[in-house]
This record gives C-alpha cells, structure tokens and sequence, in this order.
C-alpha cells in the first residue's frame, strides 16, 4: 500500500503525529506540495507579480463579507434598500462588513485588470499558457457577471437603471431580443422577480463557477509552470547539480509566501485608507444615485456604470445604430471582452516580454493603454462632457468622436497584432533570467 | 465466454443510442428550469391594462400613468407643439412612421388618435432609459433649433412632441406608441384597443 511507503510528517511540531495520521489517509503533503510547497518559480518575479495572490485575496474577502451580508439583507424590491441602510445603521459592524464588501468590488477590477496587464507585458499567455489565460478570462467574464448582479442589489436608482439598461441590451438582438430579455428579467420591467434571480445568481451560481475556475486556473498554472518578467522557460534550463531545480527556480514557499504577505500587508493598508474615508471614492465605487431608492418612473439625469466597466461602456455608446438597431453597438462592446481571449494566437512575435520585443509592439501597447483609460474615463462622463464640434463636423460630440477614434484603435490593437508583432525588431532572449 | 468477439459495432450503436436517449431526457430537464424564469402568472396579471382619466389635463401639460411598470406619457399638446411637431419633420429619422412602433391607428402626422392628446410609453427605444419632457422653451438647454420634445439623460437620445426620433441620436427608433382607446372624452385605457366593450 502505498500509504504505508509514506515518510512520517517532519517540521510541524507537536501537529507531525495528526499530520501523518492525515496525510496517510489523504494526498496532503502531495497537494501542498505541488500547489505551492515545492511549487518551482522563476526567481526574478517583480511588483506585478502581487496581483495573482491579491485576487485571491479579495476574493476571499468577498466571500467572507459576503456571507454576512445575506445575513441581514433581504431580496425584495419592498425590502432590499431599506435592509441595506439597516445593515449600514443598525447591525452591530454591519457598516464596515458592508464598505470591505463594496470597496473590495472595485479592488478586486484593480488588481484583476493590473494581473491582465501583466500577461499583456510579459506575454504570460503564450505557449504553452493558452489554457492558464483563457481560465482567466472566464474568471474575469464571471467576475463581471458578478458585479453586475451584485450591483442590482442595493435596489438604488442607480442599481436599477443600470440593470435596465444592460438587460435592454439582450433586448437589441434580432428576432428573440424582446423575449430573450423578459425572461432575463422575469417580468415586463426590472422588477422584484429580477432582483430575487439576480439574488440567487449573485450569491450562489456565480460564485460555484468563479471558485471552480480559481481551482482550474492555479491547477494548470502549477502544470505549465509561472512565466516571469524575462519570457525565457526555467523548465528548459539545465538544473543546478546541487538542488535538482532549473538554475533560475526556487521554491514558492518561504520566498514567494514572504513576498505575498508583505503584498497583502501594503494592500490592506491602502484599502483600509479608502474603506474607512473614502468609501465612494467620489462617488466612483458607490455612485450618489445609488443612495436614493429605485423608482421605475423616473430615470436619473445621468447614468454611468461602475468605473471597471466604463471602457466597453463607451464603446457601446460609440457605435452608430445600423438599420433601425443598435446591434451592433452591442456586439462591438461583447467583442470588445472577447477578442481577449485570442491573444495567445494574435501575438506572433518570436519573444514573450516586453523587454525583447520591438518598438513597434512597444507602441501599440502603450496607445492601448492610453485608449483604454481614455474610454474609462469617457464611460464615466456624459456624452457632452467636452462639448460640440461646430457645423463643419455635424455639431458632433466631441467626446462621442473621441471615443469613436479610440474604439477603432482598441479593436486595430488586436486585429493588426498578427501583423505588426511579427514584422517587429525583437531583440534576443537571454538564456539566464536578469532582474 | 472468453473466446467470444466483442462486437464493437453493435458495443458503438449501443453507446451511442444510449448517449442521445440520455442527453435528450436530460435536455428535457432543462426545460422547467428555463421556464420557470418566464414572467409568473402574477406579473402576466399585473401586465393587464390600465385606465387613465384626462379630463383634469391642461393643454401643454404631462400625465405619467404606469402600464407594465414602464412609464406611459399622456401629454395634452397645444398649438404651439404640433407647429414644433411640423417643424421637426426635416431632423426626424423617420418622420412617417415607418417602423412599426406604434398600432396602424397612430400612424399619422401626429402619431395619436387625436391630434392634441398623445399616449407614448416614456422608455427610450436605446436603452430603456425614461426621457425627459422639454418644453418648446427650453432652446438654452437644447439648442436654438429646439421645437419642444423629449430628451434623454442617458445617452442624449432626442424626439420631438411625436415621438420621433432625431437623426445622430443613439435611439434607432421612434418611441413606442402603446394600443390605447378612448372611452368618452375623458378617458383612456392602455394596454387595450379592441372595440367594443
């Protein structure tokens, strides 16, 4: 049996006689092993190495404050604004358990979009990490599912109007739209039927989903192994004669479990300065409509999603209806999450990271970035945020032909990558890792 | 027993056809799942139609009433207004109404039964969002070439009296005419047109 053959547990102290018992039993010091233990690691990760573990962090966190909220919070359009104010006023530290939740909703976008970012630089989604990324991309399409019905909660105006607009935007597609979003809705109008499913979606189906892909997306991250800041594979290198690892790998855990910490550390200290004063962060992670209640009658004066989905937002908006449909605004903003997923196959350069890779690809990155900020910012802002053109150009928005121009740079960004990444002037990669 | 050949044709047919009778039953399953997310026989109910009483409605004035949860405008339009109506025909994406946004008896000049009083459903054909009525005053806020209508605060969708649809606005289409009739002077059902009754 292989049980028998196992080595006694070493290094717990006092617990080494139950973790024998255990681990005899159970595959625990195989797994702790493989999953983090002895789980190799290029040595030269840097700053933006922290947003993996914060993630999951936050994730945590927002199961946590999550399962405490359902305690107190009712799911009826009579009930669910007022259970929330009751939770902020009259449940003994319901108001800190309430802002960790709705302040860890905009950290989790922070540090999802600054992990993406990192794949976008290093190239952490190319051969053989085609899997890793597109588990991660369903993370973060789950994730805005998430947020979405989350944000319908609250049953403030803001929540409402948002609802009904993304809801209306099922409603755009041909021939079943008007069904296809009554029974997304489960009523004529977002309704209590609407918040009671968006309830369970919130709570239980997304979350089922989200935890299964985490698993999915650390299993084969611990497969292939972690890329780093350099591109170049460890597992290709020979191994140190002494340590039987590749010459630029050491262990996860003590070095990368101390570096974590210390990331966990500096993050709580940022978000406990925004959770205790700056829980709106201007109105930003709690928009002001949202704290008056939700009236089916009277739209407010200005509606704007939450900051993590302004970008696509605007490109929405920027796309002109087509034969008497706004379709295709509609497809460009799907497309717009979407395209993500083919990045493994649309960059065709010869090195991974950024810091061998041409000038050319240099600069699409960063007018993707800019382009992407700049849709951010214009997502948050009314379409007449910067005035009009005059006659010349059809009195257009100026804002709205801004975010015209950078929704065509946001698509050319991909579309063209096949391109301009393979004809770039890459320099060669290193064989040992650098810092 | 053991000297017998495995039929592997027939071992694949029965694979198979237990495979598709299996997934069709589950497939089946599926089906109250999905229906159950269908409106409930109690939100069908609340859908039926609403009556509305005009008679205290002033020329230039608005009444909301709420049919199916969507705001339903009333407004009582004077002179004034339907000469905006006219004068809006040149910015109107389509001035004769010919999406089918509203029931064959409002497919006129004015989009009504009667010319002075219009029924619109106040969501705008964008985004669901509710628009906001601007009086024919209202040129500092809307522009000098503004002749009264409707504005909407989400996208910047932009009708006129009628509720017809300027063209650049995001809106595709006019709003949405809901079936109504009279019942006397004073009186207006939504959500029903039959005749009769």
């Amino acid at each position: 049996m292989a049980a028998a053959e196992k080595q006694p547990v070493t290094g717990a102290g006092p617990l080494n006689g139950l973790l024998t018992w255990v681990d005899a039993r159970f595959p625990l010091i195989k797994m702790w092993e493989e999953q983090w233990g002895k789980y190799v690691a290029p040595k030269n990760f840097n700053f933006w190495y922290y947003f993996g573990s914060l993630s999951a962090f936050v994730l945590v966190l927002q199961i946590l404050t999550g399962i405490f909220l359902t305690m107190n919070y009712k799911p009826d359009a009579a009930h669910a604004f007022a259970s929330v104010e009751y939770i902020m006023r009259d449940v003994w530290g319901g108001w800190i358990i309430r802002y960790m939740h709705s302040t860890g909703a905009s950290a989790f976008f922070i540090c999802i979009y600054l992990h993406m970012f990192r794949g976008l630089l290093y190239g952490s989604y190319r051969k053989p990490r085609e899997l890793l990324w597109i588990f991660g991309m369903l993370i973060y399409l789950c994730l805005m599912a998430e947020a979405f019905f989350g944000y319908l909660l609250p049953w403030g105006q803001m929540s409402y109007w948002g609802a009904q607009v993304i809801v209306n935007l099922f409603g755009a597609v041909p021939f079943i739209g008007e069904d296809l979003s009554i029974w997304i809705r489960g009523d004529y109008v977002v309704s209590d039927a609407t918040l009671n499913r968006f309830f369970a979606f919130h709570v239980i189906a997304i979350p089922l989903v989200l935890l299964g892909l985490v698993a999915a997306h650390l299993a084969a991250l611990h497969e292939v192994g972690s890329n780093n800041p350099d591109g170049v594979e460890i597992k290709k290198q020979p191994k140190d004669p002494q340590t039987g690892l590749p010459l630029d790998g050491i262990y996860s855990h003590p070095y990368y479990t101390v570096k974590d910490a210390l990331g966990v550390v500096v993050f709580l200290i940022v978000f406990s300065v925004i959770m205790f004063f700056l829980p709106e962060m201007g109105g930003y992670f709690l928009e002001y409509n949202n704290f008056i209640p939700a009236d089916p009658l009277n739209t407010p004066q200005h509606i704007a999603p939450v900051w993590y989905f302004t970008p696509f937002y605007s490109i929405l908006r920027a796309i002109p209806p087509l034969f008497n449909s706004q379709f295709p605004g509609v497809l460009a903003m799907g497309a717009s999450t979407m395209i993500l997923f083919l990045m493994p196959w649309l960059d065709r350069s010869p090195v991974k990271s950024v810091r061998y890779k041409g000038p050319v690809f240099k600069t699409a990155l960063a007018l993707f970035v800019i382009v992407f900020l700049l849709l951010g910012y214009l997502g948050t802002e009314p379409t007449n945020v910067w005035g009009q053109f005059g006659a010349w150009l059809g009195n257009a928005d100026r804002a709205t032909v801004v975010a015209r121009i950078c929704t065509a740079i946001y698509f050319l960004f991909f579309i063209l990558m096949p391109w301009y990444s393979k004809i770039d002037q890459c320099k060669p990669e290193p064989a040992r890792l650098t810092w | 027993m053991s000297d017998q050949q495995v039929d592997k044709g027939k071992r694949g047919f029965l694979m198979a056809a237990t495979g598709v009778v299996g997934g069709v039953a589950a497939a089946a399953t599926a089906v109250p799942f999905a229906g159950s997310m269908f409106p409930s026989e109690r939100a069908k109910a609340a859908g039926a139609p609403v009556e509305a009483d005009i008679s205290k409605l002033a020329p230039g004035e608005m009444q909301i009433v709420e049919w199916r949860g969507k705001p339903v405008w009333i407004v009582n339009r004077t002179k004034e207004m339907l000469e905006g109506i006219k004068k809006s025909d040149a910015r109107a994406s389509d001035p004769n109404s010919d999406v089918p946004q509203q029931p064959e008896y409002a497919k006129n000049e004015y989009r009504s039964i009667k010319p002075d009083i219009v029924v619109l459903e106040g969501v705008c054909t964008h985004l669901g969002c509710s628009p906001q009525y601007k009086s024919v005053e209202a040129k500092g806020d809307m522009g000098q070439d503004w002749n009264g209508g409707f504005f909407c605060p989400c996208h910047g969708s932009k009708f006129d009296f009628a509720g017809r649809v300027f063209q650049g606005s995001p809106a595709p289409t006019n709003l949405r005419v809901p079936p109504y009739k009279f019942v006397g002077d004073a009186k207006i059902i939504i959500g029903d047109d039959t005749k009769g009754a």
